[in-house]
């Protein structure tokens, strides 16, 4: 499988000016992130607050200027396009937020904002585009009339829908995801995860899917990159990540899930302490302060371990081969 | 066991257009016994926060709890007391914590001033004395180095140390109950585990009664005693936890049990409810879910209440009054 998107060695450092005008160490909120998106396939980023997933997804649509590295969508570098260009590929490549709301123009109604992507890029006549939204909504599952409609006349879940609809617009194949899901009730959420998977499914869209809940992720991603620090740390297949994680940080925020199931008694490993910050991460591993593996030694404190093959995933550690697992001992 | 708290018949009504109330709770009952945890489950705009709200008299008006409706604390009508009865038993007899901890605490206070400032707003101690019982307090929810964090300002602290601020500052009037509110959705997932761990063990070394809120049936598995599923202002479904996990009766629970991903298990296509939740000025005629059921029938149109399904476990549902039916959607769902 070919690439469509490419990210190599991707930093975003934050700065900020210090009291009375001192430089402050920046934010290293991404610091060194390399990963593949396939045609069709849904990578996931999961990670926790802070981790920097949503400076990936934004720096790679260039909503934020990158500090460094290299981005490839179909071959083409993103970080040095100039406007007209970037206009053009932003054709392809869109975001959906995590709060609908604040992304909807509160007096434009839903049908213009649909139809905004289509007038831009002259992607249709315009005695066509009333015709297009029409069926972009349909696509997304709202009634075609909704288009004369303002954004607080619709409920999160249906102001989800028309964020979909409006990333569908344009020539799409790829969308960045951030967090879609996670402001939505249980009920809504399932509905939004399976219309993101039927339209994959339908155009064969890629998906970046920024999500820090594991079991939300399960159901949609191929492959699953987890980010501590603004590093990843693991990546793999959705499968092998979940069953054979190796990574200790993987393993503890998959145990930390919590299941709708009383008789699943699985092992929780419960973290000590609190994300470092990372304006100033600990040298080493960057996950040494909170890490529980038992092997953890001075190596630890002072290399950073780099991505490698173990088992069936790609694993930052230096002990990933005996990383201990909280083996659910589900009594059915 | 000894009952600390008696919710019955519970309705908060807000003026809707014109001369019209709109009834966001409406009829809610359950109560509370001493060391026990009942989680009160529902999505966004089913009335469970402002259920517990009204456990204080904390609706904000122009809501008001409207007659009829008995709140027992022990021996204590909650619903009669005005001034300074109704303040004496805010923290001290219920303490509350909510979602964000920022907004609750003082930015411009340390953490030792806005926790000594409830000790002694309920003891009459000596403000070493309240120092000595506020470093204890914040051993006991877990927060390392005390002695330090208690100089520090909110601001200094993560998301999970202050939400753990906030329960040692519930804690200080050692109340009987503590309500938390969605206490961990702001929080992280390996800080939430830490977070239900403190709540946990207070419960049980102090046989504090918990009322847990939240919409997230995941933290409730292995850790509420009772589970109240909420819908459209009403309890739709009540029962021991390992009993509704096992046995979701009502079609909403159950709805909401297909909806939600799972991290173990065969991996399916997701389920879930059409249509959404209806807002409060609009609730439904008949059964309040009759309008997303995929169950409904000609009862529906007839409002139910609280039906037995088993001894101790209750359904807002005619489907119970069939034994065949209600079999043939376990055995679906």
């Amino acid at each position: 499988m070919t690439a469509l998107v490419s990210v190599r060695n991707l930093v975003k450092y934050y700065h900020s000016a210090g009291l009375f005008g001192r430089s402050a160490p920046p934010v290293r909120a991404v610091d060194g992130v390399s990963f593949d998106v396939g045609r069709g396939e849904t990578l996931a980023l999961v990670g926790e607050s802070g981790c920097g997933k949503s400076s990936v997804g934004r720096t790679l649509l260039r909503l934020q200027e990158p500090t460094s590295g290299e981005a490839l969508y179909e071959g083409k570098d993103v970080f040095s396009l100039n406007r007209t260009a970037l206009r053009q590929i932003r054709r392809r490549m869109q975001i959906i937020f995590q709060d609908p709301y604040s992304s909807l123009n509160p007096r434009m109604t839903v049908g213009a904002a649909i139809a905004e992507g289509i007038e831009i890029h002259h992607l249709a006549p315009r005695q066509e585009i009333p015709g297009r939204v029409a069926a972009l909504l349909e696509e997304v599952g709202l009634d075609p009339t909704y288009a004369r409609r303002y954004p607080h006349e619709f409920s999160g879940g249906q102001r989800q829908r028309v964020g979909i609809a409006r990333a569908l617009a344009v020539q799409l194949s790829f969308i960045v995801c951030d967090e879609p899901v996670s402001a939505l009730d249980v009920s809504v959420q399932a509905q939004v995860l399976n219309l993101l998977a039927d339209l994959q499914h339908q155009r064969g869209l890629s998906y970046l899917f920024i999500a820090h809940d594991l079991a939300v992720v399960r159901q949609i991603a191929h492959r699953i990159a987890v980010m501590y620090l603004g590093r990843i740390v693991e990546e793999g297949s959705t499968n092998e990540i979940l069953s054979d994680p190796r990574h200790p940080y993987t393993v503890a925020l998959l145990s930390a899930v919590p299941e709708p199931d009383p008789s699943a008694r699985r092992a929780r490993i419960v973290l000590s302490g609190d994300l470092p910050s990372p304006s100033n991460p600990p040298p080493g591993c960057p996950f040494h302060t909170r890490c529980f593996h038992p092997l953890k030694d001075t190596r630890c404190r002072i290399e950073v371990p780099l991505l490698r093959p173990v088992g069936g995933t790609l694993a930052a550690c230096h002990y990933a081969e005996s990383t201990p697992r909280a083996v659910a001992d589900s009594v059915a | 066991m000894t009952r600390v708290l008696e919710v019955n018949n519970l309705r908060v009504s807000f003026p809707g257009t014109g001369h019209t109330r709109f009834y966001p709770v409406d009829g809610v009952s359950f109560s509370l016994e001493r060391g026990e945890m009942l989680a009160l489950v529902g999505e966004s705009g089913c009335g469970k926060s402002l259920t517990s709200l009204a456990l204080l008299q904390l609706i904000p008006p122009p809501g008001r709890i409207e007659g009829g409706s008995t709140i027992r604390l022990g021996d204590t009508d909650v619903l009669t007391l005005k001034g300074e009865a109704l303040r004496r038993i805010r923290g001290r007899r219920v303490g509350m914590i909510f979602q964000d901890p920022m907004t609750s605490l003082n930015p411009v206070f340390t953490v030792e001033a806005q926790v000594i400032e409830g000790i002694l707003a309920h003891f009459k101690i000596s403000k070493a004395e309240a120092r000595d019982r506020a470093l204890q307090l914040l051993r006991e929810v877990g927060i390392p180095d005390p002695a330090d964090r208690l100089k520090a300002y909110p601001h200094q602290l993560s998301g999970g140390m202050r939400q753990r601020v906030m329960i040692a500052i519930a804690l200080s009037a050692e109340p009987e109950i503590l309500v938390a509110d969605e206490p961990t959705t702001a929080l992280d997932v390996t800080v939430q585990a830490q977070i239900l761990e403190v709540l946990d063990g207070l419960r049980t070394r102090r046989g504090m009664a918990v009322l847990l809120i939240t919409h997230d049936l995941g933290i409730v598995a292995g850790r509420a005693d009772r589970v109240a599923v909420m819908y459209a202002g009403q309890i739709v479904e009540e029962a021991a936890t390992a009993r509704l996990f096992a046995n979701p009766s009502h079609p909403y629970t159950q709805g909401l049990f297909a909806s939600v991903p799972r991290i173990t298990g065969p991996l399916k296509r997701l389920n879930p409810i059409r249509g959404s939740v209806p807002a409060p000025a609009a609730w439904p005629t008949g059964c309040r879910f009759r309008p997303r059921c995929p169950q409904a029938f000609d009862r529906s149109e007839t409002e139910p209440p609280l039906i037995p399904v088993e001894p101790d476990h209750r359904m807002r549902c005619w489907l119970a009054e069939d034994p065949n039916t209600s079999r043939s959607l376990f055995l679906d769902s």
